[in-house]
């Protein structure tokens, strides 16, 4: 911490160690846990597979494919908001993207224009419905969750006559969206990228902007946030669009590297968000947390289901598992946030 | 210069005839005050009186159904909390002033952050913003210990003075306090108290709202009292004595029916205790007044000794 010129260093100011100091990061819990959870796997599986690159990219892109999710859904966690709709935008975005395309020819990057563009004003309609409602945005996004989910079925179906469309890699392999969606650097898939990439801009936005600071402002108490001058629907409005645009690359990834989109895809990605957010120590009541924390709980989650598959070991327990980590992660919060907030 | 002449002179809000209906309830019926530059007026009222609607109105929150207000001496009309801040009319509300979770310089900042250029982008300057929190909260005789520390960390008092100093900081005119005190102990309410001094030496106005006379009247420089939703009148600190501002508050018969009412109590405790053989015991509401006086006196010799660190 840099002493002020002029304002000489208060001598109360204890030189905590850095355990104390790590303690008041909402991030450890989950840094802490992803190198148990690697340190577990590479004894357990290491010569099964786990520590090799295939092994490592395999459960990387696990990771990714939440990571993205989970970054804006954590700050808006931190704004005091949640966003169940999310995993259902995927399975309609990929669908946006993929009827298009097979079915009235459209070219790639319109299809991903109109998916793009469709998110963004769900997005927006949830954040506005939860502040014009004065809802708990749990109960709206809950009911936007199965509206979605529903359209999409019953307007592919309606469409397609299935509940599958696929081969679209004729129309998409080689092309400058499909390359940078789902294309490969060194055999690392594109989606990394985007979850490392996100993390970087999440942490920036979150730390080093005016609106990152509105942000920790409108979840830790909407009201006082609001008497500062604070824009604090704006905020939310904001972080609404971005989950549902964060749903709509997720879907890009997918249907561009398999080449077809499902109705059914994106299920329960909503939980496995927030509690990737969870495990990364943002507060389910806002105000609270990081972009890192998050980063470390989708790894956690990627290392743990492929690695259970490396392991041998039945798949199943895979749930147990996560719902396990989630219980330990908000009581873990819980504490830290009490030191945080009291004891220093 | 009497503490009128001074007034009308730097005079910088004036509340004319203000009436303010929700409905069919009177909120406020033909309020007037005015606050000038390096002046407190207390707003003393019971619960229920209208304080709170006034203050709201003053700041920007609520609009008035009739009557007008002056801001150098030029009328306004403000939609929002922001129109009343850009003409530095700046309100500290009771629990709503600051958020627990964040770091005292990121509250401090909130809603007017500083920004350096990075490249081509903006980022926000955190170590400008540690540096201003600490040295304005200096001026208070606080020492930040980390201006990253959250501020449920803090003292209700040392929040309540964060809020201050910050809107100090952002060059108000007018500080409007919404029950500074009412949730602090004895010895932090003093502590506001003090910077609430302090804030008037700087030339600002200071409106302090109170049900607490004990808290009104060594500070106020002029007293404005509500009464279900209407003016009692206001008054001169050299015109009225502490005990006539918390009967006038109360209502003068109420409150007299009551000390007879505990006077009654009093004596039957008396008796009672004389009946069962033991001596009354000293109240525990004289050991609380005694305590004050206390307190009281010690923040006057730290005020003579010039700010310093808190012990």
């Amino acid at each position: 911490m840099a002493t002020a010129a002029g304002v000489p260093r208060d001598e109360r100011v204890r030189k905590g160690g850095l355990m104390s100091k790590l303690l008041n990061r909402p991030e450890l819990g989950a840094v802490a846990g992803a190198v148990l959870v690697f340190v577990f796997f590479a004894i357990v599986a290491g010569d099964r597979g786990f520590l090799t690159s295939t092994g490592t990219i395999s459960y990387l892109e696990v990771s990714a494919q939440l990571g993205i999710l989970a970054i804006p859904v954590a700050m808006l966690m931190i704004a005091g908001e949640f966003d169940l709709s999310v995993g259902s935008m995927v399975a309609a975005a990929g669908i946006l993207i993929a009827i298009p395309i097979a079915e009235f020819g459209w070219p790639l990057w319109a299809a991903l224009l109109l998916a793009f563009a469709v998110s963004l004003v769900v997005g927006f309609l949830n954040g506005y419905l939860v502040i014009t409602t004065g809802l708990p945005s749990f109960i709206v996004t809950l009911a936007s969750l199965f509206i979605l989910r529903g359209a999409t079925i019953g307007f592919t179906r309606l469409i397609t006559g299935r509940t599958q469309v696929g081969g679209l890699r004729t129309d998409t392999e080689g092309s400058f969206f499909g390359a940078i969606f789902a294309g490969e650097v060194a055999g690392i898939p594109a989606s990394i990228f985007w979850w490392l990439g996100l993390a970087a801009l999440g942490t920036y936005i979150l730390l080093r902007t005016t609106f990152g600071n509105w942000i920790f402002g409108t979840g830790g108490s909407p009201v006082a946030a609001r008497n500062v001058g604070v824009p604090v629907d704006r905020v939310k409005i904001i972080l609404f669009m971005a989950t549902a645009a964060s749903a709509t690359l997720l879907a890009a990834v997918t249907v561009l590297d398999a080449g077809s989109a499902d109705v059914l895809r994106g299920e329960l990605r909503e939980f496995q968000a927030i509690i990737a957010s969870v495990i990364g120590g943002v507060l389910l009541t806002g105000g609270y947390g990081s972009v890192i924390g998050p980063v470390f709980g989708a790894l956690i989650f990627g290392m743990v289901s492929q690695g259970i598959f490396f392991t041998g070991v039945n798949t199943d327990w895979f749930q147990v598992f996560l719902g396990t980590m989630l219980l330990i992660a908000v009581v873990v919060n819980n504490f830290i946030r009490q030191r945080a907030a009291r004891s220093r | 210069m009497t503490t009128q002449e001074r007034a009308t002179a730097n005079l910088l809000v004036e509340m004319q005839g203000i009436s303010k209906y929700f409905g069919r309830v009177i909120a406020l019926q033909d309020i007037s005050m005015r606050v000038g530059a390096g002046e407190v007026m207390c707003l003393l009222g019971d619960n229920g009186a209208g304080k709170s609607t006034l203050i709201k109105t003053l700041s920007g929150v609520h609009q008035p159904d009739e009557g007008k207000m002056l801001v150098d001496g030029e009328e306004v009309r403000f939609t929002s909390p922001r129109d009343a801040l850009d003409r530095g009319i700046a309100t500290v509300f009771q629990d709503l002033a600051m958020i627990p979770l964040m770091g005292i310089s990121r509250n401090f900042f909130l809603g007017r952050e500083p920004t350096k250029a990075f490249g081509p982008l903006k980022v926000y300057d955190a170590a400008f913003a540690d540096r201003v929190t600490r040295e304005q909260m200096h001026k208070m005789g606080i020492d930040i210990r980390d201006p990253s520390q959250p501020v449920g960390t803090l003292s209700g008092g040392e929040r309540q003075s964060v809020a201050i100093a910050r809107a100090v900081y952002f060059g108000a005119k007018v500080l409007i306090l919404d029950e500074p005190t009412s949730a602090l102990g004895v010895k932090q309410a003093a502590v506001v108290l003090r910077y609430i001094a302090q804030t008037r030496d700087q030339g600002l106005g200071v409106i302090f709202i109170t049900h607490n006379v004990h808290h009104a009247y060594p500070i106020g420089d002029r007293f404005t009292i509500l009464k279900r939703g209407r003016s009692y009148g206001t008054f001169e600190k050299n015109e009225v004595t502490r005990e006539e501002v918390a009967s006038m508050m109360a209502g003068g018969e109420e409150i007299e029916n009551l000390s007879s009412e505990l006077a009654e109590f009093e004596r039957e405790d008396a008796e009672q205790a004389k009946r069962e053989g033991r001596t009354p015991d000293g109240s525990s509401s004289h050991d609380l007044a005694e305590s004050f006086r206390e307190e009281t006196e010690q923040v006057h010799e730290e005020e003579e000794r010039g700010p310093g660190p808190r012990s």
